[in-house]
């Protein structure tokens, strides 16, 4: 059973679906079929290729380990200027990346807030691909947080109360009850913080800079071969799109979220 | 096992409850919502603290003790076992985060399943289970904690009424010679259940004793409203209870009341004739009320009904044939007469009515 909607919102929706389709369309009738091979098998592509993957996998598991007790802090307690935290937490969200790496060079960077300190102690982060890392993670937390933020104020507190009773310690509540019950939120929100991960531009070039194998990512790759070689351009942009478009699957595909989707 | 000794003071809340359950006993809290039942299983529970609050369970003091290491299991009318956990594992959750291990835990979840009843579901997710089903394994779950005391919310209010009375029966075994807190609106709950009751009002206890004494004879509105009696409270004037603008004779019971001492008349909504006029002859307690609901039950119908002072809401039990010859509608005048050999007056103890400017 379902109502019936107004047939004029067909149009808006199929402009926009259209909207977001067409250049996808229009990328892949672009690509060089007969050289594709060999355009995403040149040893800078394979280089950015495997950093991005690398890079991307360290950061979501630092957004992971950080990220999960920063959002049950903000769902499960609270203190005074709360709100302001979560809102401040949120702000790599809507503030240009490009800003980002800004502000993450003048922290980090040989003179920044704690340049001196890591130099003292022989750590040198900008332009190196811990740099590159690092970028990524302060793009990618907030939406970890935020769905895992979600997720626990939706799951509520009562589990973890009868769990209390029962007997189970804190650390126990939380390792038994309280993760297991976010899991398929915790789950999408790993996968979004892995694709914007790899996505990552901004505040990757702001802050790390583009030395092939070292900080230049996919995307940083596409960006500068965009006009001496438009044909290696096309082919690594339809790459990232191929592992957008498997991240999404596997989400989707994923047999917790699934059978949790399921009616009971 | 072991007494419970409870001081529920949220000032806040305007709640201020001391209560006693001696060991291996159970007490029913009774009364209203929003009356500070919960809020005392809360405080025995350590799921709300409060300075001027104070548990202790067989003498040891757990003001300061976590919710964790007070050995106070809590059953609430929501199963809320864990979704991500088969029914075994949710069995065995308390002795596993206890620190047993994984085979002892388990063959100890299998006792519990086999105690409530419920074995062949042990393999099945919670999700799988009717709602029946899902609270015996509760009480399976929160037995296998091995608690020292018991706090049971209201376990049966979600329940279809088809499968509490078999519900009930198994609460009845397993809570045998456990020490038990239960908050229940059922009278029914009370009497099997529950060595003694306290009624709880605003915050108060109003009323407090043996189970049957308090429904049978019962002084707070509440207890008289849930044991399906009409209550009228006043003062004892010349021979007859006053209150509320009414006059009320009954029998004493053989109990001595003083002029003036606060009391409270107790009669059943089957004792009450319902007349269109003034029915003269011999009932002595004859009031005019204004119909204000009518309730079919079975063979009779129930007739509710508010004195003319608006401040007492009395019930008569009438057939359908009455209704139709009174011509019985909410708003309509009548007289409610009852026999005043029907009607038992009682000492009323602490005063649980409020100022009468109310």
């Amino acid at each position: 059973m379902s109502i019936s909607l107004p047939r004029w919102l067909l149009l808006p929706a199929g402009l926009a679906a259209a909207y977001l389709l067409l250049p996808l369309v229009a990328m892949v009738l672009r690509v060089d079929w007969p050289g594709f091979l060999g355009l995403v098998t040149s040893p800078s592509a394979r280089d950015a290729l495997w950093l991005s993957l690398r890079t991307g996998a360290v950061s979501t598991l630092v957004c992971v380990l950080l990220g999960v007790p920063l959002a049950t802090v903000l769902a499960r307690t609270r203190f005074p200027g709360q709100g302001l935290l979560r809102s401040l937490v949120l702000l790599p969200l809507v503030i240009p990346p490009v800003v980002g790496g800004i502000a993450l060079l003048y922290t980090f960077g040989r003179r920044g807030l704690l340049g001196g300190t890591l130099e003292a102690l022989g750590v040198e982060v900008a332009f190196s691909t811990v740099a590159v890392v690092m970028a990524q993670v302060f793009v990618a937390m907030p939406f970890l947080v935020v769905s895992t933020e979600g997720a626990l104020r939706t799951a509520g507190e009562r589990y973890e109360v009868v769990a209390a009773t029962l007997g189970a310690s804190p650390s126990t509540v939380f390792r038994r009850v309280t993760l297991p019950t976010v899991l398929p939120g915790l789950l999408s929100g790993t996968v979004l913080a892995f694709a914007r991960s790899l996505g990552e531009f901004g505040a990757t070039i702001t802050f790390a800079g583009s030395l092939q194998g070292t900080t230049a990512t996919l995307p940083i790759q596409i960006y500068l071969e965009r006009v001496d070689d438009p044909d290696a351009a096309v082919a690594l942009s339809l790459v990232l799109v191929l592992v957008a478009v498997l991240v999404i699957g596997l989400t989707w595909q994923n047999p917790v979220a699934r059978r949790r989707r399921a009616p009971a | 096992m072991t007494g419970l000794d409870l001081v529920a003071r949220i000032p806040e809340r305007d709640v201020d409850l001391t209560l006693g359950v001696p060991a291996g006993r159970t007490l029913a809290l009774l009364g209203p919502n929003g009356a500070g039942k919960s809020t005392a299983l809360a405080v025995a529970a350590g799921l709300l603290r409060s300075p001027a609050c104070r548990v202790g369970v067989g003498g040891r003091r757990l003001d300061d003790v976590p919710t964790h290491h007070r050995g106070v299991a809590m059953l609430s009318q929501d199963p809320l076992l864990f979704p991500h956990l088969s029914v075994l594992d949710n069995v065995a959750f308390a002795p596993r985060a206890q620190g047993v291990r994984r085979s002892a835990a388990r063959a100890a979840a299998w006792r519990w399943l086999d105690e409530v009843g419920v074995s062949g579901l042990a393999q099945r997710r919670p999700g799988a289970l009717s709602g029946g089903q899902s609270q015996r394994v509760a009480i399976a779950r929160a037995l296998a904690a091995e608690p020292e005391v018991l706090l049971l919310d209201e376990p049966m209010a979600a329940l279809d009424v088809s499968v509490t009375p078999a519900l009930r029966q198994l609460l009845r075994r397993v809570l045998a010679e456990r020490t038990v807190l239960l908050v229940t609106h059922d009278a029914l709950d009370a009497v099997l259940l529950a060595d003694r009751v306290a009624v709880i009002e605003h915050g108060r206890v109003v009323e407090e004793g043996p189970t049957q004494q308090v429904l049978e004879r019962p002084r707070s509105r509440f207890a008289a409203r849930i044991a399906g009696l009409n209550l009228i409270t006043g003062r004892w004037h010349g021979g007859a209870l006053e209150g509320h603008g009414l006059r009320v004779q009954g029998v004493t019971d053989g109990l001595a009341l003083a002029e003036g001492s606060p009391a409270v008349a107790v009669f059943a909504p089957s004792a009450v004739s319902v007349f269109g006029n003034d029915p003269g002859g011999s009932p002595r307690n004859a009031w005019p009320v204004v119909v204000t609901d009518l309730e079919p039950r079975e063979d009779r119908v129930r007739v509710r009904a508010d004195t003319r002072l608006g401040e007492e809401s009395l019930a008569a039990d009438v057939t359908p044939a009455a209704v139709a010859d009174l011509g019985l509608e909410p708003g309509v005048r009548v007289r409610f007469a009852v026999k005043a050999t029907e009607v038992t007056v009682h000492p009323a103890g602490p005063d649980p009515e409020p100022p009468a400017s109310r």
